[in-house]
């Protein structure tokens, strides 16, 4: 691992690189966009932002392919973003308007999107790894080799579905990748505090799991291993595991007052910031020109402001509608029923 | 045919494995063991451990896995071993299987199929003796069926996996033994109505599951005693057959509700409540209700069969539903 005032090296390819400095441009602008919406009571509810863990699913989301499936979690806006959900269905989602992903039935804790085999948006800790098992389960049973990446936080490392699911997952042998977004807060839990074992790689080794603890503050990193262990899984090596070690700069949501963290340990992690590091690195290397950075920057503000426009546009559901999609609709079925062929 | 209620199952799930290569069965030793109440003896040699396949004892995560393999194109038939080891995959059936439909407006629904045991009656104490499957019909986006019957128990998993969405299935451990005729060309049922099991005119005795056998023993005392008891076996406690309810009780005017689920927010609450908002002035007595004594489920036989409904107590209510509107 990376120490924590490290240079990165690199990246071998300059495209590559500013490609992905974009991504994670493209995740904080957005979720700045959404504290500020939510300041402005556009955005209700529960919304917890992804700024500071953005190198993470930037980099994970980067090694799959169109087939792959993702399930996340309730901070799952980048994700969902990154994996192919338009920036406007996913504002629209959080306005409450039908034109969301979810028809403004899932709000920010779950975004779903069937076109991108984006299965949520789960708010119950450690809930989505069981499904993660049981939609790699499908494509193992189907001779599918599609691969299934599911997030998680490290909270949910003390819920039981975590070992149900790395023990039926290994057992099994299924093509499953298990991301923990280790961002050393449950809540407002320290890992110490929650886990008498706080090598979280080493409780998914136990489960005879590939694992590997990686610099999340290091998208490069984060990139390269994820492919590994992506690249392992397809090819029938079995489930793998990263631990990403990261560290979450916003409160848990918009209702935290961050009592149980000091400004100073934020402040140390914000010299971490994935795409400071990124950005620096390259300019060091004469790999992004000033001009190169500034049109990153308009570009993912161009994508933000489009995608506030649409959700601005947006309209509510008639209320007579309020109890579809309780039961499926017959004739109209959803997409759930793929068949067996690859 | 003859058959027991166990070997009806069996040919059900026999039969859906033969006409759809998507379904598979899983659940703690339902392979070779043979399934813990012998429902899948033999299947795993027929169909293989991909197929049949054992799981630990890891109630939430195969529930899970349950969830996401249907998401995934599969028709999964999972077991779960009793209707109390249920409470552990709680998270996975009501926050996964029965929101992930609207939460996701409608982009993800869950064609998984549930099988477990409920009910007591064997002297198998608290942890293993409840009746909880009225519990579940308060869930919307879940459907939820009884099969009393040989013929039910044949023929509903089908159905039940032909539908897009989660179904859950309550088997009453007391009816595994059950023998009778079974129709060779026996197969899938409907699970939208419930059945007239004996058809009556003086008052409506509507159950479902284990507890039909108490209520047709109890409607043939009352016809020696000259009371023509009509039996309704709901079948499906969600959705509810509201109309089979309420035409049983237009023509009975009198309707005792029989339920081995504890009163207090029971099902037979709901179908009380019912008959009540829709047909109260059809009614000559109050609505009664025959349901287990609110404790959890004693092991000594007498204490146990002493908390449950039996048909000395089905007839005493039924006969006073009668005596009340004279």
């Amino acid at each position: 691992m990376t120490g924590p005032l490290d240079p990165l090296a690199p990246p071998l390819d300059p495209a590559h690189g500013r490609h992905l400095l974009l991504q994670m441009l493209r995740v904080r602008q957005l979720e700045e966009k959404c504290v500020e919406l939510y300041s402005a009571a556009k955005i209700r509810g529960f919304l917890h932002v992804y700024i500071g863990e953005e190198a993470v699913a930037a980099g994970v989301l980067e090694t799959l392919a169109p087939g792959d499936a993702v399930v996340a979690t309730y901070r799952e806006h980048g994700h969902a973003l990154l994996r192919g959900v338009p920036a406007g269905a996913i504002l629209a989602e959080m306005y409450g308007y039908v034109e969301g992903c979810c028809r403004g039935r899932g709000g920010s804790m779950h975004l779903f999107d069937a076109a991108t085999r984006f299965f949520g948006g789960n708010a119950i800790v450690a809930g989505g790894l069981p499904l993660a098992v049981g939609l790699a389960l499908a494509d193992k049973m189907a001779g599918r080799s599609r691969v299934t990446v599911c997030f998680f936080g490290e909270g949910a490392v003390a819920e039981g579905e975590f070992h149900e699911s790395l023990n039926l997952a290994a057992l099994w042998q299924l093509p499953v990748l298990f991301c923990c977004e280790n961002n050393l807060y449950a809540m407002g839990t320290a890992l110490g505090r929650s886990e008498s074992q706080t090598d979280i790689a080493l409780k998914a080794a136990a489960y005879e799991i590939a694992a590997w603890a990686v610099d999340g503050m290091d998208v490069l990193a984060v990139e390269e291993t994820a492919r590994r262990a992506v690249d392992a899984v397809r090819s029938g090596g079995g489930p793998h595991f990263l631990e990403l070690r990261t560290y979450r700069f916003r409160a848990h949501s918009m209702f935290d007052p961050e009592r149980y963290r000091d400004k100073s340990e934020v402040a140390r992690w914000l010299e971490r910031d994935p795409i400071t590091l990124l950005r620096a690195t390259m300019e060091a290397a004469g790999q992004l020109s000033t001009q190169d950075w500034e049109q990153l920057e308009a570009d993912a503000a161009a994508e933000v402001a489009a995608a506030v426009d649409f959700a601005e546009a947006g309209t509510l559901e008639p209320v007579e509608d309020l109890t579809r999609f309780v039961y499926s609709e017959r004739g109209t079925g959803p997409t759930t029923g793929e068949g067996l062929e690859p | 045919m003859k058959s027991s209620y166990r070997e009806a199952l069996r040919a059900g799930i026999r039969d859906a494995m033969l006409r759809d290569e998507r379904v598979f069965l899983m659940g703690e030793d339902v392979g070779a063991y043979g399934g813990s109440f012998a429902v899948s003896l033999g299947l795993l040699e027929e169909f293989g451990p991909a197929r049949i396949r054992d799981t630990p004892l890891s109630e939430s995560g195969f529930v899970g896995a349950g969830v996401g393999a249907a998401l995934g194109g599969m028709r999964p038939i999972v077991e779960i071993m009793t209707v109390n080891f249920s409470l552990l995959a709680l998270d996975q059936i009501v926050n996964n299987a029965a929101s992930l439909l609207h939460m996701s407006g409608g982009q993800f629904n869950v064609p998984l199929v549930i099988r477990m045991t409920t009910g007591a009656g064997r002297q198998l104490g608290a942890q293993h003796s409840h009746s909880l499957e009225g519990w579940y019909a308060h869930i919307p986006g879940l459907r939820i069926l009884a099969p009393a019957t040989l013929a039910d128990a044949r023929g509903m998993l089908w159905t039940a996996l032909e539908d897009p969405d989660p179904v859950l299935i309550f088997e009453h451990g007391s009816l595994y033994n059950v023998t009778g005729e079974l129709d060779d060309d026996a197969g899938p049922v409907d699970i939208d109505t419930a059945a007239v099991r004996r058809p009556g005119n003086d008052l409506s005795l509507i159950t479902y599951g284990g507890t039909l056998p108490a209520v047709l023993d109890a409607a043939g005392q009352l016809a020696d005693e000259g009371i023509d008891a009509e039996v309704l076996d709901l079948r499906t406690l969600r959705p509810l057959d509201e109309a089979a309810i309420l035409a049983s009780v237009r023509k009975t005017h009198r309707a005792v509700v029989v339920d081995e689920g504890w009163r207090s927010g029971s099902i037979s609450a709901e179908i009380s409540a019912r008959i009540t908002e829709h047909a109260f002035y059809e009614l000559d007595a109050p609505v009664g209700r025959v349901c287990s004594a609110e404790v959890p489920i004693p092991y000594s036989k007498h204490l146990e069969l002493a908390a449950l409904p039996s048909v000395e107590r089905i007839v005493a209510a039924a006969k006073e539903a009668v005596r009340a509107s004279g």
